[in-house]
């Protein structure tokens, strides 16, 4: 049928992108300064502070034999890289997918328009994944500002940090498609992902904690994340092991993915 | 348009229950019924924007499930209750809306400006929506699903919660979008907006169409030519009923909450047997009486009766 031909060529996902960046332009100020602030202040306070703290009080050999041969900021600066990805992930996968279904309905607005609802979804996940683009690329330069960047294969940590954080955000996508209330994004934020953030590797190698504490700390995604990451802005990306990390990241992503399109058809296309 | 047994169901509910119809290009087509009756349902599907259960559908000549973006491209939406995005302003969201139709942005600025000129909302056009009342914001709503400039306009339930000025602008728009050639389907409440407004419109009650037609003829098919209306003191009407049925004057008569209205081929006639039977009927106090056409209000109190629905 002749008459089924698209008026317009621009892809239908792309279009819910767009508009996603365009209602974020409007703040983008506050975006680039937050995505600068945080991550100089963590860096000074953990190169300045706590890294002199560790090396002058504690035995500052000993320590740094256990990271690997390096200062506590080169070890600690790419795990708050993927750490800042999968907080960014996480946020912009729970009340703005739940608002968008709930608040504004924009998914439903979207849906009124040639926009199908796998468009909808992708173009809100493109949308994460854009966003997580530009602040890591901007905490990235940070890191560089710092000299803790060995390798040129540390630009790497690019898309290792924002793979970590849409893992982190498309399983969300579809616990926020489905929940009746938002009650539970605050337990999520405080009861699961503040702790990924401390005990992942970021801040010390896993190797420092209990067996069992180990073993459950290699099963989350930002752990994974760290590891690639800090291979890739300490040099070490020519590992096997780099594979394994992103075989789980990307296995991660995709499942969270096909679960929030089913999640995303029952309850907008109803 | 064309729907044949076209179904919705949720779950074991069945929402819209296998009816038909045919719109015309360039029609005004009205959905009437009661809450519940499946009106939104079946916009929803008619929209493209829900699957229906069972039956056939056809809009713009196509069929949703195959080619759900090419009609919707053509297609302007106006839901029942608003989904503005309160955190952009008043001119983003015509423009963010646009886009999605891929309007190139010039031309979506220019088409925006004339449609809040149209609307009465050029002066409030950087506003944030959060600040608009309900009336600006369903303005808002239809100069929305305009920027497209389609052929179909669906609209739910358009003039509700507004107040009769705001009412009667959205009202000028319908007029004038008909007088276009644009496609109207409506559903509404205000059956003086859907006699005038439709050319032709089905009353749904529980998922079915129980009547159809234009105006004109579902007056004549289902109510008497005059209408009486009567309101009592003392809720007395029982007396009222037997005088004027028993004098073959009136066919129906209906007993709302504070009237009673007597269906009959003339109203005058039966005001005047009511003033001959005053001794008889005893001490009625007649605190107003009035005699009118029939209309389409009392099409739809005939067909869909009194009882609420839901
Ligand atoms: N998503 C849904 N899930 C379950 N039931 C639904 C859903 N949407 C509508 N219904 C039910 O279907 C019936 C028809 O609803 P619909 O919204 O189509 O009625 P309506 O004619 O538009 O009513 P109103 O005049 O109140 O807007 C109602 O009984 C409603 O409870
Ligand atoms: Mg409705």
């Amino acid at each position: 049928m002749s008459a089924a031909r698209l008026p317009v060529e621009t892809p239908l996902a792309w279009r819910a992108l767009r508009a996603w960046c365009y209602r974020q332009a409007k703040t983008w100020r506050t975006l680039v300064t937050m995505s600068l602030f945080y991550p100089t202040l963590y860096l000074a306070a953990i190169g300045v502070g706590l890294g002199s703290l560790v090396d002058h009080h504690l035995a500052g050999v000993a320590s740094r034999a256990s990271l690997g041969g390096v200062s506590d900021l080169a070890f600690v600066a790419p795990g708050l890289l993927a750490a800042s990805a999968m907080q960014i992930g996480t946020q912009s996968a729970t009340w703005p997918v739940f608002g968008a279904m709930r608040w504004d309905r924009t998914y439903a607005s979207q849906l009124a328009t040639p926009l199908r609802v796998v468009d909808v979804l992708v173009g809100h996940v493109g949308y994460i994944v854009v966003r997580l683009l530009a602040t890591s690329v901007v905490f990235l330069a940070v890191i560089a500002a710092f000299g803790v960047v060995a390798s040129p294969q540390a630009v790497l940590a690019v898309p290792a940090a924002v793979l970590t954080g849409a893992a982190c955000a498309t399983p969300l996508f579809a616990l926020s498609a489905t929940v009746e209330t938002e009650v539970a994004f605050s337990p999520l934020q405080r009861l699961v992902v503040v702790p990924l953030f401390l005990f992942s590797g970021d801040f010390f190698p896993i190797s420092r904690l209990p067996g069992w504490l180990q073993a459950l700390a290699e099963a989350t995604p930002l752990y994974h994340g760290v590891a690639l990451c800090r291979g890739a802005t300490l040099g070490r990306l020519d590992h096997w092991s780099m594979l394994g990390h992103l075989a789980y990241l990307v296995a991660l992503g995709s499942v969270g993915l096909a679960a929030a399109r089913r999640r995303f058809e029952r309850r907008l296309a109803r | 348009m064309l729907a044949e047994k076209l179904e919705k169901r949720f779950g074991d509910f069945v929402a819209v229950d296998g009816i038909s119809f045919r719109i015309e290009r360039g029609e005004v087509f009205g959905f009437l019924g009661p809450n519940g009756a499946g009106k939104t349902s079946t916009m929803r599907m008619v929209a493209c924007m829900s699957p229906a259960s069972g039956g056939t559908l056809l809009v713009r000549g196509m069929d949703p499930h195959r080619h759900g973006p090419a009609i919707r491209a053509g297609i302007g939406v106006v839901p029942q209750e608003d989904a503005l995005d309160g955190e952009l302003s008043v001119l983003d969201n015509l423009l963010v809306y646009g886009r999605y139709f891929d309007i190139p942005r010039r031309v979506a600025r220019q088409r925006a400006l004339e449609l809040l000129d149209g609307a009465q909302l050029s002066g409030r056009s950087s506003a944030r929506v959060e600040s608009l009342s309900g009336g600006m914001r369903r303005r808002l709503t239809i100069a929305r699903a305009l920027i497209s400039r389609p052929e179909l306009l669906i609209l739910d339930e358009p003039t509700t919660g507004l107040d009769p000025q705001a009412r009667h602008l959205v009202w000028e728009r319908l007029f004038q979008l008909r007088r276009e050639g644009v496609t109207l389907v409506v559903t509404t409440h205000y059956m003086d907006e859907a006699e005038q407004l439709c050319d032709r419109l089905v009353v749904m009650e529980r998922g079915r169409i129980v009547g159809e037609g234009s105006p004109r003829q579902l007056i004549r098919q289902h109510v008497t030519r005059e209408v009486l209306e009567v309101r009592l003191d003392d809720g007395g009407y029982a007396g009222v009923i037997a005088a004027l049925t028993s004098a073959g004057l009136a066919d129906r008569c209906e007993v709302l909450a504070d009237r009673l209205l007597c269906y009959g081929a003339d109203g005058d006639e039966m005001l005047a047997e009511l003033d001959r039977r005053r001794t008889e009927l005893g001490r009625i106090e007649l605190v107003s009486a009035l005699v009118r056409r029939g209309s389409l209000e009392d099409v739809f109190l005939a067909l869909t009766g009194r009882s609420l629905n839901e």
